[in-house]
């Protein structure tokens, strides 16, 4: 069986603004047909790898391997070649002016393609992206999710071996964003094509990376499947940044079977854990884990941790509600309005929090 | 006020009376300085273009130099080229001086900096991520720096504008290297002081109505011309981000 080659590749990744160093990666791959999501937040040196990558900037140390040839440092019309080979789309659409048309044709032109040829593929990939019959449409007049539909189909319509995403959905509405997260996705699929996907949006990172890694201050912090990164978080940071609002310092009390008795600000709790007795470890329970009943309700089910305790706060965040129960360390749950109403949830009534021991994740051994 | 009316009157007639004199006056003014407007946009508009896109070695002396010179009285412009082409200097032996290549000449040297300034300025207020967007599709360096001179095409035309404001506005250089000889050299800025000089306010104030008015057609049209790229503008804004939600 032949061994599948990396397409993209840097190794000692180093980049640094004077004495401020940005990004330094050790190994980075990038398989022919994966869609490899890089996960951070703002400044943690996502773009500017995506940039090293495209040869747009020059890494200040190591090694940068496109289809097995070393590329970085490139000039003139070898660094042409090479970048004509991957496309980037930048969070803002950057279209230039003219029509869409225009636009989508750019990279066509700059390649000297002859016009009807040209002409085919653009019309061909304006149906693809959706954006049949507005060709000849000034992009001033464009809807922002429309402008970046013209701007993945002028990335799309070069046909890159690479296509780079710099969070290209970051400025759009929410209901937008997510129409075109699901678009892209089934273009990627479709089309087989290998992606680099920039993004601080965890949500975006899970439904559309088939790996991701996750950087902080340049720094790869974790890097797996999506399974790995949401449900094993190897730091508190990862943690904190794949959705795990309650995180605590736990010690285990006793270990039985592999379900330990945990003990966090004096209240014991359950759960799955292969650590031995008496460690000190940090334990993360996603908030959408954890639900909340009114005192005297209905019994825990097969719940193994029962908290008792006082609504402190609620934060309305569209459909759902998130609510901090104080038990008394503050507990977060993630509950529909509609619970909310139901259960006349507010600051100061009295409720009991349950979890699953499954839902207690150790996050540092 | 007797004497606006006057003037009016005056400049009325000079044009429908088609003097063979004032008409010369008309279109040697229209020529040097189209030609020297040209001219400047020619090598304005790259030099700018450069200083904005390029760095290379010595960029920033030539941006304050440049930037100086958007300023430079054009009386030491007329000094200097007196000093270069007269008949000691070191160009003397090509005998332009009082001639109508030099007025052309002195106006590129005051036009171009200005031409230059602003192209300069203009291409600096595009998104320099538009320039990394068309490398990033395929484009080269210099690809790359035309769609950016694209994007800044309103920026262009202004500066052109302002090229040409600069020129036609012009009387210390052309008088000093012109000589502002009658049928020759002579044009409305100079024509105007000269008749201000031996009390025709009246003719001189007619020949300032006649160039505001060549400077307000000459403006319109460039204005057209930037205007009809005014979707273009409107485009600018769009692509950094101020799109309409919808």
């Amino acid at each position: 069986m032949v061994e599948p080659r990396p397409v993209l590749e840097a190794r000692s990744l180093r980049k640094s603004y004077g004495e401020r160093v940005v990004l330094d990666v050790e190994e980075l791959q990038v398989m022919r047909g994966e869609v490899l999501v890089v996960l951070g937040p703002s400044g943690s040196g996502k773009s500017v790898m995506l940039r090293i990558l495209n040869l747009l900037e020059e890494p200040t140390h190591g090694t940068v391997s496109f289809d097995g040839a070393e590329v970085q440092g490139l000039k003139g019309r070898e660094r042409v070649e090479v970048a004509r080979r991957m496309a980037l789309i930048f969070q803002d659409p950057l279209l230039f002016r003219g029509n869409v048309e225009d636009n989508i044709s750019y990279g066509l032109r700059v390649r000297r393609m002859h016009a009807a040829e040209r002409a085919r593929r653009v019309s061909e990939v304006m149906e693809l992206v959706r954006l049949g019959g507005m060709g000849q449409k000034y992009i001033a007049t464009l809807s922002g999710g429309e402008a970046q539909r013209a701007a993945l189909a002028r990335a799309l319509a070069i046909r890159p071996e690479v296509l780079l995403l710099d969070e290209p959905f970051a400025s759009l509405d929410a209901p937008t964003r997510r129409t075109l997260q699901e678009e892209v996705k089934r273009l990627l699929t479709d089309l087989g094509m290998t992606a680099v996907f920039v993004t601080h949006d965890q949500e975006e990172a899970a439904r559309l990376g088939d790996r991701i890694i996750l950087l902080k201050d340049g720094l790869i912090e974790q890097a797996g499947r999506p399974r790995d990164i949401f449900y094993e978080p190897k730091s508190e940071f990862v943690a904190g940044f794949v959705g795990f609002d309650n995180i605590y310092q736990a010690r285990i009390t006793c270990t039985e079977d592999g379900l330990a008795t945990l003990e966090v600000d004096g209240h014991e709790l359950e759960g799955v854990c292969a650590s031995d007795s008496g460690s000190l470890v940090k334990v993360g329970i996603r908030p959408e884990d954890v639900t909340l009943a009114r005192m005297g309700d209905a019994g825990a089910g097969s719940a193994r941790n029962v908290l008792n305790g006082t609504v402190s706060e609620v934060e309305f965040r569209g459909p759902v509600a998130r609510v901090t129960v104080a038990c008394p360390f503050p507990l977060i749950a993630l509950i529909t309005r509609r619970s909310l109403e139901e259960l006349e949830l507010d600051v100061g009534v009295e409720v009991q929090a349950r979890f699953k021991a499954t839902a207690v994740v150790v996050i540092e051994p | 006020m007797e004497s606006i009316l006057n003037a009016f009157k005056e400049a009325f007639w000079l044009i429908v009376r088609f003097d063979p004199d004032f008409y010369r006056i008309i279109l040697l003014t229209l020529m040097v300085n189209g030609i020297a407007t040209l001219i400047g946009a020619v090598l304005g508009i790259p030099a700018g273009v450069a200083l904005a896109e390029y760095r290379f070695p010595g960029r920033k002396p030539l941006l304050v130099f440049t930037h100086a010179m958007m300023g430079l009285p054009p009386v030491v412009a007329g000094v200097f080229f007196v000093l270069i082409f007269g008949r000691s200097g070191p160009l003397g032996f090509m005998n332009i001086l009082y001639s109508v290549t030099a007025l052309i000449l002195v106006q590129v040297v005051l036009a171009v900096p200005i031409i230059a300034g602003f192209t300069n300025a203009s291409l600096e207020d595009v998104d320099p991520r538009i320039g990394l967007q068309a490398r990033s599709l395929g484009a080269s360096r210099l690809q790359s720096t035309v769609v950016k001179t694209r994007e800044a095409r309103a920026g262009l035309v202004a500066a052109v504008i302002a090229g040409f404001g600069g020129v036609v506005s012009e009387v210390g250089a052309i008088m000093i290297v012109g000589g502002n000889i009658k049928g020759q050299t002579r044009m409305l800025t100079t024509d105007i002081v000269l008749n201000m000089r031996v009390g025709k306010s009246e003719i001189a104030l007619a020949e300032g109505l006649v160039l505001i008015f060549i400077a307000i057609i000459i403006n319109i049209f460039l204005t057209r011309l930037q205007a009809e790229k005014g979707r273009d503008v409107a485009e600018t804004k769009g692509i950094t981000g101020a799109y309409i939600n919808g």
